[in-house]
């Protein structure tokens, strides 16, 4: 076991939470963007939505 | 390619090339970490802490290719007006400001065992701080203007400036007495490091790049739909006005 163990773990836990978080932050905001679109009445015109 | 500027298509392509993507860099990732961990060797002098430099090196590339990348939508906004261009922007700087805090933070682990200090105010790492800073002002000023339009062509200006800091960031190592180490992959006469460290080290960096092109699609598309929920929230309004002000004239009538 390394003497910075403690260091090297560190750096890939924060890495996993920052890009992960935002990973995880985009896929909320999408899920709550189409909740709020489909409570809205289409329109003549309008692009599908996904 | 045009034709993926409409936001209908861009869509489209979208749904096909995220799952594919995420895919790609999940499988990609993986074996960068397989190599990372149990075929990459320890450094003769950094010991087992050189494998810190497989995430804090692609996040550093990636810093500063998010902002090239900003920089060239902030070209379409105020030269091309392209119709996806301040929304890749837009969704580009969070993922742009996580890259460039993984870099820091990782550095900063990785300095401390190695350097005996968590921070120093060399060069390098100064200007990596204020790309950082101008991330952070590019969200702010985004969330401060409420019309897109405006807080594009505005936040594609404030981009055009900060990009002189690329060039600072980049060659700091060479113009100034740095504590940070100069470049051993990107220079002239190829990489200085040796092919067990250099391939874990591309192929962490591929991994990344798939991983940050994919969240890039997914927060681009998120800001269509962002757009096109407040243009029918606007009209859903503008309706109920109308509705409203038709009944209040009926009543007046009678």
């Amino acid at each position: 076991m390394s003497a910075h163990a403690a260091f090297i773990l560190a750096a890939y836990l924060l890495t996993l939470a920052v890009i992960g978080g935002a990973a995880l932050a985009i896929l909320l905001d999408y899920r709550n963007l189409r909740r709020a679109l489909s409570k809205l009445p289409p329109r003549d015109g309008d692009e599908p939505r996904p | 390619m045009l034709r993926y500027a409409n936001p209908a298509n861009f869509l489209s392509l979208a749904g096909v090339l995220i799952p594919l993507g995420a895919a790609l860099s999940g499988l990609v990732l993986a074996a960068g970490l397989y190599m990372t961990f149990f075929v990459a060797p320890a450094d003769y002098q950094q010991g087992e802490t050189v494998r810190i430099m497989y995430i804090h090196v692609p996040a550093a590339w990636l810093s500063l290719f998010c902002y090239g990348v900003m920089t060239l939508a902030a070209l379409g906004t105020l030269v091309w007006r392209h119709p996806l261009a301040d929304a890749a922007q837009k969704a580009a700087a969070p993922l742009g400001a996580a890259f460039t805090f993984v870099c820091l933070v990782t550095g900063s682990l990785w300095g401390k065992p190695m350097w005996g200090t968590w921070w120093v105010w060399d060069a390098r790492l100064t200007s990596v701080l204020v790309l950082f800073l101008v991330y952070l002002g590019l969200i702010a000023l985004w969330r401060t203007i409420e019309e897109p339009a405006r807080a594009g062509r505005a936040a594609a200006i404030l981009t055009l400036v900060g990009v002189v800091n690329l060039p600072v960031i980049k060659f700091s190592v060479d113009w100034w007495n740095t504590l940070h180490q100069p470049a051993s992959v990107l220079r002239m006469g190829g990489p200085a490091i040796h092919p067990t460290m250099l391939w874990p080290l591309l192929v962490m960096a591929i991994g990344m790049t798939l991983l940050f092109v994919t969240l890039h699609l997914m927060a681009i598309r998120n800001e269509i739909l962002r757009r096109r929920l407040r243009r029918l929230s606007i009209l859903a309004a503008e309706d109920g006005e109308a509705r409203l002000r038709a009944v209040a004239a009926g009543q007046g009538a009678r």
